[in-house]
């Protein structure tokens, strides 16, 4: 009885880690191929079928391509601009109205809070919220994609969360000593406050560098202002990789197109997946502080 | 507010406003703080709630919400008797039912199963690893699963490899759901199993060796003390998936369907884009919107109430 359960057990076991080992696979290597498909020849890209286990020989042609398109480029300095800008303004603003809402003293803290949470129920729709940042005049303008996300009530429930934790004794012991409430937020609360104010930057940080949609509905005319995940859209989605090819000869086209875009991605990822490493952690930290509060 | 209201001596308006007037006083940085979150929420969140008002208008833009005449139930009448509205809802409903039923309980299955590793580095590179597609953004996955399914893409290697045919899998109704769904669970899994695995990690192991002793197996062990140790966990995130329902993957939907699978990919959300923004059909578009508002809001509060008459566990 004991020596069958311990063999059911191994197979078991081998089971697992095959398993592990599949899902492994089938997580990476999607990304191995467009990696390896960047590197690629376009001919011989197109000549190969089924699984690609290195470059299909070895070419920069779709790097260069990348390289010269002016769109990238833009794209690049736009998304910089949102996620830097943004970031710090969701993060400023999230922060303050945190720790109003933190403060046992405030009257009328539990009236903001109902204020705010009925917003996470009910909300008025994309056509109102369209039209509202229309009717302000903020359509084709960069401010479009930093004012109508300013504060995520989620992120701020954690922030507030945070806040709470910190002992009031301090806050008193300050206040005796004649700080105000600046002071105390500054000087006590966000310095103790750090790793959740991480989690913020990098919750805030990553949606406006995945944010594509309201680019679109916000920005109908105004190419220029697109942040790179527009553009990226255009050339993988749209597939329009035409004013890349200028100087290919047409019979090359259909093939180069390929490689262009996963350049395209590889340029427009790697730089994120390398920092993601490092911010692991705090991810992770920032999921289980939200699952905590549910 | 209420006790001001209520306390009786303080009934008399001027006091009521001394009142507040001296709150505001005393604690004046604190509600300086407060006032651009605040200004946000009012015009970006309560603006478009003022502005849903005009499914019930026929909207102009040049005379704008409120000169606008009223129409009454018109736009939803419009909706309700047109051809898409069956359509869309039913797409609706049925993605969110298969993201449910398929993409809700992997990522529990998967903290089982990443439980039961015994090597440490194994399982933290296995997590590490079904993290990723969880990192790239959607745009990229998107453009991933377009070229993987297209005629000469890796899945229909695979397809005929095993004596398919081959075909443009993207463009094929019938097949939408099944891309999204399966796409949707290789994306999650990793990140959804981390809230778990946490859970798991609280679960007091001397339930484990009291069970032991009763003579359980493995798999009554993890019947009888594991899942009703992260049955909170599972309760409130099934309480969140299904607050998504009516807003199931707008954006995903957005980037891979086209119009030849409009019959099984048009949701309601991006029937509402389409109306909406790309015919400025804007009152009815925002009765559309409104309809699936309040469609959601109901199913929030069935799920917290039914959670709490069986599990008693509930997120308010």
């Amino acid at each position: 009885m004991k020596k069958d359960e311990s063999i059911s057990r191994s197979i078991f076991r081998v089971c697992n880690v095959c398993m592990m080992i599949a899902l492994m696979i089938v997580c990476l290597y999607p990304f191995l191929y467009i990696i390896f498909a960047s590197f690629s020849d376009a001919a011989e890209l197109l000549k190969t079928t089924g699984l690609l286990l290195k470059p299909a020989g070895l070419s920069l042609e779709g790097y260069k391509a990348v390289l010269n398109n002016k769109d990238v480029y833009t794209g690049y300095a736009n998304t910089i601009f949102y996620v830097g800008v943004g970031t710090t303004l969701n993060v400023i603003v999230t922060a303050l109205l945190a720790y109003a809402l933190s403060r046992k003293t405030v009257k009328y803290a539990k009236h903001m809070m109902v204020f705010i949470v009925i917003t996470m129920f009910f909300s008025g729709g994309m056509i109102p919220t369209y039209l509202v940042v229309k009717n302000l005049g903020l359509l084709d303008n960069r401010w479009a994609l930093i004012f109508p996300t300013l504060v995520s009530t989620y992120n701020l429930i954690v922030m507030k969360t945070a806040f709470m934790g910190i002992p009031d004794s301090l806050e008193e012991s300050a206040k005796l000593d004649g700080a105000n409430d600046i002071i105390v937020l500054f000087r006590i609360v966000l310095p103790l406050s750090t790793s959740t104010i991480a989690v913020m930057v990098l919750f805030y940080g990553v949606s406006h560098w995945n944010s594509w949609f309201n680019a679109m509905m916000y920005l109908p005319t105004r190419r220029g202002l697109y942040p790179l995940q527009l553009i990226l859209r255009e050339i993988l989605i749209n597939a329009s990789t035409d004013n890349m090819m200028m100087d290919s000869s047409s019979g090359a086209r259909a093939s180069l197109e390929d490689v262009i875009k996963y350049a395209t991605v590889v340029v427009a990822t790697v730089p994120i997946l390398c920092v993601y490493p490092f911010l692991q952690k705090y991810f992770v930290k920032g999921v289980m502080v939200g699952a905590v509060k549910g | 507010m209420n006790n001001i209201a209520i306390t009786p001596q303080k009934k008399k308006a001027g006091l009521r406003m001394g009142g507040l007037v001296r709150e505001l006083a005393t604690n004046k940085y604190i509600y300086l703080m407060a006032l651009p979150g605040l200004l946000f929420y009012l015009i970006f969140c309560y603006g478009p709630m003022y502005g849903a008002i005009i499914a019930f208008k026929d909207y102009a833009p040049a005379a704008g919400i409120l000169a606008s005449p009223w129409v009454g139930l018109e736009n939803f009448k419009q909706f309700f008797t047109g051809m898409y509205f069956t359509r869309t809802l039913f797409n609706t409903l049925l993605l969110s039912t298969y993201q449910i039923v398929f993409g809700f309980p992997a990522p529990i299955l998967l903290a089982l199963l990443l439980n039961e590793l015994q090597g440490k580095y194994f399982k933290r590179t296995v997590q590490t690893i079904t993290y990723i597609p969880h990192f790239v953004s959607l745009i990229v996955i998107s453009g991933l699963i377009i070229d993987f399914t297209m005629r000469d893409g890796i899945i229909n290697d695979i397809i005929a490899i095993f004596g398919g045919g081959r075909s443009n899998l993207l463009m094929r109704p019938e097949m939408f759901r099944r891309i999204y769904v399966i796409s949707g669970i290789w994306q999650e899994i990793g990140w959804g199993s981390i809230v778990y695995l946490a859970a798991l990690g609280g679960i007091d192991s001397s339930l484990y060796e009291a069970a032991r002793i009763d003579g359980a197996g493995r798999i009554r062990q993890t019947w009888h003390v594991t899942l009703p140790g992260i049955m909170p966990t599972i309760v409130v995130l099934f309480i969140m998936q299904i607050g998504k329902v009516m807003s199931v993957g707008f954006e995903k939907v957005m980037l891979l369907y086209s119009p030849a699978t409009y019959e099984t990919a048009d949701i309601i959300s991006t029937f509402v884009y389409r109306k909406g923004i790309e015919e400025a059909n804007y009152s009815f578009s925002a009765a559309v919107g409104l309809f699936n508002s309040v469609i959601n809001l109901i199913l929030i509060f069935a799920a917290n109430t039914l959670s709490r008459k069986i599990n008693e566990t509930s997120l308010w």
